[in-house]
């Protein structure tokens, strides 16, 4: 069992609130959608399960847990910063296993798992175009054999075909690991796809959170409504206001 | 480091600084013993054919006592380099790697000896050191120290907000990994040009301290001290004044200049060589007099790897053009091509590039700057982490338009409230990081309206932005092509983005333009296999989601895999004998739609609407 638990987080930067007592539960084994405007506060909380910002005040909490170390892993937004240029994309990947392991043929695993050729281990990231970038950062996540993996906006840099084939791999490997999984994306249509439950980000503030089913059939808050509106659709276009 | 080599001045910079080497190690050995003889039938002798620097008191020559003195300037300069840079990068880093209180006090340490004079630091030393060799190389490494510490800590700073660090943090890499395997390899070079610069600066500040008399001490000998000597004869001898000061001008030069050489290299603007490849020909049957016209692209990196071949397209002023595919298919590269910035070793042919009327490559830095915007795939990399975000908008004004720092400034404010980002007053005098994805990515739009841009190129803008981001994003673009009149090249590998926006699209893959076609008819007229196969893997909020997502199955080929025939071969529904051994043209279809594939448009047309979903 790995349930991630958020427990009264909030997070300030100056004066700046930028969570906000948030508090929310991605239960074992399932993945919880995210879904919010710009600086509403996603990613800062994101940070906060992965302990790379801390929290103002509330706790983090794997299965009860404070110490998650390892056991929570995050997949970056942006895959053009997300990966050292000078150290090879096999390296960046062997960085975040556990020791004891066959660094060499676990790197080619993964690579294939994503669908890199693993004849590319050694090259260095500025060889690979973006959305091949992020699928190694994917890998380097998986390496570390979380519980609990955060994914920001991982597949906003992807292309659709390759968008759908990470899709299908990130729920199959969620099945399959039984990884709980904290699924951030601005792409509803996606967060759909792959969510059990959805939850709404605002200002800092979690709005709306239920099973995912719902949430779209039945918004309850007003931004919610908006956010469905505003999903791009084949044959809208946009108006120049 | 190794294109600074290729510049006139690193040329002749770094030949100078061989040659300083090959002195230092060889003249030694070669002159030692005549520099040290005495002869007292010759005491302080003026310039002559036997003696060209002439001799000093003791009769010894002073052009052999320069060559010889190499050795000891040289070495001592760079071992008090060494020392302060290793001090300097020391007290730099280690605020990375120690707790946090720790940290603080080694800053504020380093911050009030970056404010103490370096001279009286020096003095200082040799107070404390006592006059001689070692209390100058300490006082001289001592004055680098400091401000090189300043450089790798906001250089550390620069890299720590990168996520290559976080992710790698998150993995559990200890802090001292982190420091040693991320942080100094990408701060390496700006280190080893300054480094560079110091030498220059310790081998004249050495010369100084020795001709002061606080430097090397008799018998030993180096340049300032021989400078000293000859300066107490300069009217009765100037050529042994001269020469040690020469050599002292020079080598500091060498270090000096090679050092900015070099870090030219690294910032600068690579240029665009291009010259027109006949082979390939693509047929368009637009005469090209658009404000971007551009044919039969290329761009080639070395190893025979050509991730554009062969683009063909037009935009005509006020236009907005979508290009779509897939990842690594070429589309930012054909956008840096056109923007000039494809980095060495990256080589850009062409049949033709020209913009507005003229050839790109004829166009100065300064026009283009102005009348060509750039919005980049990743805004948190394209501003500097450590200036306010009005001052790097502002600079492209002052650099391109000469105008004041406070009229750049204002400018920039302006132009960040006209892409609405709130309160831009305040807002203009904050740093990168305190803005979201969004108001980055509209501040680097802001910085491209400081000209009067005719075409705005933006490189996936909305990656990573969310929806209502996303919208306020492409419709700022579209405001600033209507009110503007200016044209827009929107790149992006999201096709429903494109099909809200522009009004033709053109579908990259494999480096070449495989199907281009008014927007409105995406949906309804789209032929090629691979835009059809596009189309049907987009999710929308009625997929299935019980069934895996739609994809083309495959990957895309890499660009060194490209081999005869339809590069999309391997992954076509429809593929036939001729698709893997001959690669089909860009040919109309109709007016305004054109396609790369050997299928009729009535074999196109059934297996669009019929055949695979
Ligand atoms: N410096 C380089 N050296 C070698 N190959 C390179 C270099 N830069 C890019 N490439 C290759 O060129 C191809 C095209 O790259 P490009 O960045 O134009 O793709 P893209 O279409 O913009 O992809 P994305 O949608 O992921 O941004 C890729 O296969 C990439 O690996
Ligand atoms: S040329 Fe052949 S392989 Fe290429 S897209 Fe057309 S049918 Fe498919
Ligand atoms: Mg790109």
């Amino acid at each position: 069992m790995s349930e991630l638990f958020f427990d009264r987080v909030s997070v300030r930067y100056g004066h700046h609130l930028a969570v906000d007592d948030v508090s929310l539960v991605v239960p074992h084994g399932q993945v919880v959608g995210l879904v919010g405007e710009s600086g509403s506060g996603k990613s800062t909380l994101a940070a906060t399960a992965v302990g790379l910002v801390p929290v103002t005040s509330g706790q983090v909490l794997v299965d009860g847990e404070r110490d998650r170390r390892r056991r929570v892993q995050m997949v970056f937004q942006d895959p053009y910063s997300s990966l050292d240029p000078r150290m090879s994309i096999g390296g960046s990947i062997a960085e975040g296993m556990p020791r004891g392991v066959d660094k060499k043929a676990e790197v080619a695993r993964l690579l294939e798992l994503v669908n890199l050729d693993p004849g590319r281990a050694s090259s260095l990231p500025a060889r690979l175009s973006g959305g091949q970038r992020q699928r190694v950062a994917l890998a380097r996540a998986l390496a570390g054999r979380p519980e609990v993996v955060i994914a920001d906006e991982i597949t906003s840099a992807l292309d659709v075909s390759v968008q759908g084939a990470v899709l299908n791999l990130v729920r199959d490997l969620q099945r399959r690991l039984g990884l709980s999984m904290l699924f951030i994306s601005h792409n509803l249509a996606v967060v759909r796809y792959v969510s059990d439950r959805i939850a709404v980000m605002k200002d800092g503030r979690i709005v709306e959170e239920g099973p995912a089913a719902r949430v779209l059939a039945e918004p309850g808050h007003e931004y919610t409504r908006e956010l469905l509106a505003a999903a791009p659709r084949r044959h809208a276009r946009l108006e120049v206001s | 480091m190794r294109a600074a080599l290729r510049s006139p001045v690193g040329l002749a910079s770094a030949v100078l600084l061989a040659l300083l080497v090959l002195l230092a190690v060889f003249a030694p050995m070669l002159w030692g013993d005549r520099a040290a003889a005495i002869d007292t039938d010759a005491l302080q002798q003026g310039a002559s054919a036997e003696h060209p620097l002439g001799t000093d008191q003791l009769g010894r020559d002073i052009l052999f006592r320069v060559l010889v003195a190499t050795r000891l300037t040289i070495g001592l300069a760079l071992l008090a380099t060494v020392i302060g840079v290793g001090t300097g990068l020391l007290l730099g880093s280690l605020p990375a790697v120690l707790p946090r209180w720790a940290a603080r006090i080694v800053t504020s340490a380093v911050n009030i000896a970056v404010a103490f004079p370096g001279l009286l630091l020096a003095l200082f030393f040799a107070v404390i050191f006592g006059t001689g060799t070692v209390g100058a190389v300490l006082a001289i490494a001592f004055a680098i120290a400091p401000s090189f510490a300043r450089l790798t800590q906001t250089l550390t700073a620069g890299i720590s907000g990168r996520d290559f660090i976080k992710a790698a943090r998150v993995c559990g890499v200890g802090r001292f990994r982190l420091l040693v395997r991320h942080v100094l390899p990408n701060i390496a070079e700006p280190l080893v040009i300054n480094a560079t610069l110091a030498a220059g600066a310790a081998l004249t500040s050495f010369a100084g301290l020795s001709f002061l008399g606080i430097g090397v001490q008799a018998p030993s000998y180096d340049w300032g001290r021989l400078l000293g000597e000859g300066l107490l004869r300069i009217y009765l001898s100037p050529a042994s004044a001269l020469g040690p000061a020469l050599a002292v001008v020079l080598a500091g030069l060498a270090f000096n200049l090679f050092g900015e050489a070099a870090a030219a290299a690294a910032g600068g603007r690579r240029r665009w060589r291009g010259k027109p490849v006949p082979h390939h020909e693509s047929t368009v049957d637009d005469p090209g007099d658009g404000l971007l016209t551009v044919r039969n692209l290329h761009v080639t990196f070395p190893g025979g790897i050509t991730p554009v071949r062969g683009v063909s397209f037009t935009v005509h002023d006020g236009e907005m053009i979508g290009v779509v595919g897939e990842s690594g298919s070429g589309k930012s590269l054909t956008a840096l091509a056109v923007s000039r910035l494809v980095e060495h070793p990256g080589s850009v042919t062409a049949d033709r590039l020209d913009f507005d009327g003229r050839p790109l490559r004829s166009i100065p830095d300064r026009d283009l700057g102005t009348r060509l915007a750039m919005v980049f795939q990743d805004p948190m990399t394209s501003f500097n982490p450590a200036l306010r975000i009005g001052r790097q908008i502002a600079e492209v004004s002052e650099v391109h338009q000469g105008l004041s720092r406070g009229d750049a400034l204002r400018k920039a404010t302006d132009r960040l409230r006209a892409v609405r980002i709130p309160d831009p007053g305040r807002r203009a005098g904050q740093y990168p990081h305190e803005f979201s994805g969004g108001m980055r990515q509209r501040a680097m739009i802001a910085m491209g309206l400081m000209g009067e841009p005719k075409l705005v190129i933006a490189d996936e803008p909305t990656t990573a932005l969310d929806v209502t981001v996303q919208r306020e994003v492409l419709k700022l673009l579209a405001r600033i092509r209507t009110e503007r009149s200016a044209a827009v090249l929107l790149i992006s590998h999201d096709i429903t983005v494109v099909a809200q926006t522009c009004d033709r699209v053109l579908v990259m893959y494999a480096g070449r333009i495989v199907e281009e076609l008014p927007t409105d008819e995406l949906f309804t007229a789209a032929r090629h296999p691979y835009t059809t196969a596009l189309l049907a893997a987009v999710p929308d909020l009625d997929t299935d989601r019980d069934a895996p997502l739609a994809v083309i199955p495959g990957r895309p080929p890499e660009p060194g895999e490209i081999t005869a025939g339809c590069p999309f071969a391997p992954r076509c529904p429809l593929a036939e004998e001729r698709c893997r051994t001959e690669e089909p043209e860009l040919s109309a279809l109709s007016d305004g739609h054109r396609v790369a594939c050997w299928k009729s448009e009535k074999e196109l047309a059934l297996a669009a609407t019929g055949g695979t979903r």
